[in-house]
């Protein structure tokens, strides 16, 4: 963002902007929703780093059978940490700083409802993400039981678990304020003659979401309460000899935590969404039930927490109604998948790089909507349950999926918020890169997990050697093509490329593209009227 | 925006940069942190805590200041106005999920862990566990006694229900004007609401002295202990919200169609009411 230019078209009786503070004090102090949506997305880019390297480090170890390079323990708080800084560092701050950027362009708002939250929203993050990582260096070492924190793990380990307690409730609060931030934008400050149903998809997910996030975030905060007093008060929320039950833990948590394979979804099903319509340059097909489907898959993501669980021992009607509960999931998002390829379906497609990787999305996304199929059935996932093959389903759906969408849209918008075209040769060098060794990373895991190989162990039986061998250089390789993403944006930053057109994209029709490029600083503070 | 008021309100009052939020991350950074050092027995945990705290207290004070400061300027259209009711709808709905929770462990622990545990589950381990609730758990050795509904929990129970009707005469009396009765039985909703904390609190006490109910006794205490106390604490909250409202009102702010601040803590104690009738009927009540 080399410059910032105003705009001086004011609203009525806005007694001009204040001059706002430059250099660092500009972004800590900003209640700008283009600073913001900045401050998220590049949070989350460095974050994705970080966490990465924890995902190489744990590849570095399954290159050869037996112990290498890490001891078990570490390798354990490597699982957990790179769970829990992919998910909550990387995956959902970029989907809030896509929120931030979009929605208010998208409606004709001119900011976020409340902006000076909003700010502390992002803020919240560097703290929580402060303590993460700084449990690595605390005595015990980073939290080690998977990023679920089960108990009776999570109840004994040491320091770590409690720093990543009390980042988890930083993390909520953060997410519940911006949640609530943006159902109120959507709600609220909709250009006149923008009714609900003529909100672009990706509005409507992010609305979705949000409900998405303000009810179970709660219910996060409270699994993780009652873990802290479970550790270092005497309560036996998870202990049977005090009358409790580790498998209570995973009823609260998973409540949270199926929602929340959604929330990081849903907002990627929205990015798509605008993408495919734009680069088919035909309207989106079945734009009404694309707005039912993101609704059912909502409401149905509340009913199938314990699919996580087949395995503890729930009783045969709680099995049943779980497992079919979860394949009916597959019939909204059947719905998605169609509408996207009948919006192709003899449209006028190009190919740019938000395109590729829109269509990779769709196409890695549902190999992963089927694997979450084949585990959905209970006899089937009683055999895969904590196996590689989840491993592999669920990296097809954040990685190939939110992940994926989120580059798509990176793409789509950079040349509005930067004001510069993205090197259209590097975009696409980044796409194929990216989709092959992606491939050549997580596909194998499908079949180490169908031969039993079980997942969050740093030593496996030989048997296993070829196909782990191929996933950790296909790792590296996934890793390397993101350097291609990072060069891309920092040229974009620079103005080093084309001057971006007000509407780079033909196809394009939602209300962000009525502004110039880069997107001016204050947009909207007359709203548009929508016809 | 049609629904802007007259004069100098702006459409829609977007603030400039702040540094309130930066205070409350490092707040929270220090507690936080600090949290963890405490419970893990290092002497620098409660002085982290204590500094965070006071950062904290400086956020809400400055950040507050300056919403009332704007409110009171009139910076705020009708169509903020919508923007804060919305949000405050939200806020209380992300508490009643995080109730929800505590309540939804109540459940599991009553109605499936300590079945098992005197069932076909628990019987090769723990043989001569009844599985009774109240319970303290098959393993643990520490009889108590459960509180009786009837006594202080349903003084505090009258307590807080006519702090609820007291609440709603001074909401009238603030849209009729009647500044004086506004006062008046605002002050006595405040009092009703810390009566109600002093009660709790000595019956925390006398339970933990003379009952032995405590936090370790088991999962009833646990319960018992995380749903009280995390409502008590909710009380204290819109106690304090409250308080405050009662200090702007004698600073003459608010006035019949512009007191959302008022009406949204009004908000918060209705459903902080609501919470202490399901504690009531379910902690209480069906022991």
């Amino acid at each position: 963002m080399s410059s910032i230019p105003h705009d001086h078209v004011h609203g009525d009786g806005h007694a001009g902007h204040a001059p706002h503070p430059t250099g660092l004090m500009r972004w800590i102090t900003t209640t700008n929703h283009k600073d913001i949506g900045t401050l998220y997305l590049l949070f989350s880019l460095f974050m994705f780093f970080v966490g990465g390297v924890l995902a190489l480090t744990i590849r570095t170890e399954l290159f050869h059978p037996g112990l290498q390079v890490v001891n078990p323990e570490f390798f354990n708080s490597l699982t957990t940490l790179h769970g829990l800084i992919m998910i909550f560092g990387a995956i959902m701050p970029a989907a809030v700083g896509f929120a931030n950027w979009q929605i208010p362009m998208m409606i004709g708002a001119p900011d976020m409802a409340f902006a000076r939250m909003n700010n502390w929203s992002f803020w919240l993050l560097p703290p929580a993400a402060i303590m993460l990582i700084g449990s690595f260096f605390v005595p015990g070492g980073a939290a080690s039981g998977g990023w679920t924190l089960y108990p009776p793990l999570s109840v004994q380990g040491g320091m770590g678990f409690d720093l990543t307690i009390f980042a988890v409730h930083i993390m909520g609060a953060s997410s519940i304020m911006g949640s609530i931030n943006i159902i109120t934008t959507i709600l609220n400050m909709r250009a006149p003659g923008m009714t609900l149903m003529k909100m672009p998809m990706f509005v409507w997910t992010w609305l979705i979401t949000a409900y998405l996030l303000i009810m179970v975030m709660p219910v996060l905060a409270g699994a993780v309460t009652m873990l802290l007093t479970d550790r270092h008060f005497g309560t036996t929320f998870f202990n049977a000899a005090g009358g409790g039950d580790p498998v209570l833990f995973q009823h609260v948590f998973w409540f949270f935590g199926h929602p929340e394979v959604y929330i990081m979804i849903l907002p990627s099903f929205g990015i798509i969404s605008e993408i495919i319509p734009a680069f088919a340059r035909k309207p989106l097909f079945g734009y009404p039930s694309m707005v039912y489907a993101v609704a059912s898959i909502a409401i149905l993501s509340c009913l199938v927490w314990a699919h996580h669980m087949f395995t503890v021992g729930l009783p045969a009607a709680g099995l049943l109604f779980f497992m079919y509960v979860t394949m009916l999931i597959a019939v909204p998002t059947g719905v998605k998948v169609f509408n996207w390829l009948a919006t192709m379906w003899r449209g006028s497609m190009t190919f740019e790089t938000p395109m590729l990787f829109a269509v990779g999305f769709i196409f890695l996304f549902t190999i992963g909507g089927f694997t979450g199929l084949v585990v959905a059935i209970v006899p089937v996932d009683i055999q895969l349950q904590d196996t590689y093959y989840v491993v592999a389903h669920f990296h097809y759906v954040l990685v190939a999926g939110s992940l994926f969408a989120f580059f798509a849209g990176a793409y789509y918008w950079l040349p509005k918020w930067t004001g510069t075209m993205y090197d259209e040769t590097l975009g696409k060098w980044h796409f194929w890169c990216a989709m092959i060794t992606f491939n050549i990373t997580f596909f194998p895991m499908h079949f180490l997990g169908l031969a039993g190989m079980p997942r969050r162990i740093p030593d496996y039986a030989q048997q296993f050697t070829d196909w782990n061998m191929v996933a950790s250089i296909g790792a590296f390789g996934f890793g390397l093509s993101q350097l291609i993403f990072v060069w891309v944006v920092m040229k974009c930053i620079r103005g080093d490329g084309a001057k971006a057109p007000a509407k780079p994209w033909e196809g394009a029709h939602t209300l962000e593209w009525t502004l110039p490029s880069p997107a001016p600083y204050h947009s909207f503070e007359t709203p548009p009227v929508v016809k | 925006m049609s629904a802007a008021a007259p004069g100098a309100t702006p459409s829609y009052y977007v603030p400039q940069p702040s540094h309130w939020p930066i205070t409350g991350s490092v707040a929270l950074l220090l507690m936080g942190s600090g949290a963890a050092f405490w419970f893990n027995q290092y002497p620098a945990g409660p002085w982290m805590v204590a500094i965070g705290f006071a950062f904290l207290l400086v956020m809400f004070f400055g950040w507050f200041g300056a919403v009332i400061g704007e409110s009171e300027g009139r910076l705020y259209s009708k169509r903020v106005d919508t923007s804060f009711r919305w949000s405050m709808s939200w806020f209380i709905y992300s508490e009643v999920m995080f109730f929800a929770a505590f309540f939804g462990a109540l459940f599991y622990v009553r109605n499936i862990s300590v079945p098992d545990l005197g069932d076909i589950v628990g019987n090769g381990i723990w043989p001569n566990y009844a599985a009774q609730w109240p319970t303290e758990g098959p393993y643990l050795t520490a009889p108590f006694t459960p509180i009786s509904a009837i006594g202080i929990p349903l003084i505090n129970t009258l307590l807080l229900l006519s702090s609820g009707v007291t609440l709603t005469i001074a909401h009238h009396a603030l849209k009729a004007g009647r500044r004086q009765a506004l006062k008046l039985w605002l002050f006595l909703t405040i009092v009703l609401g810390f009566t109600f904390l002093g009660f709790q609190a000595y019956e925390y006490m006398h339970l933990y002295h003379a009952y032995n109910l405590k936090m370790t006794t088991g999962v009833y205490g646990s319960t018992f202990y995380m749903l009280t106390g995390f409502h008590g604490f909710h009380v204290f909250v819109g106690a304090t919200m409250l308080t405050v409202m009662l200090f702007r009102v004698f600073k003459g702010h608010f006035d019949a169609d512009h007191h959302f601040a008022f009406e949204a803590a009004a908000w918060y104690w209705h459903f902080v009411d609501v919470v202490w009738l399901l504690l009531f009927v379910l902690v209480y009540w069906m022991v």
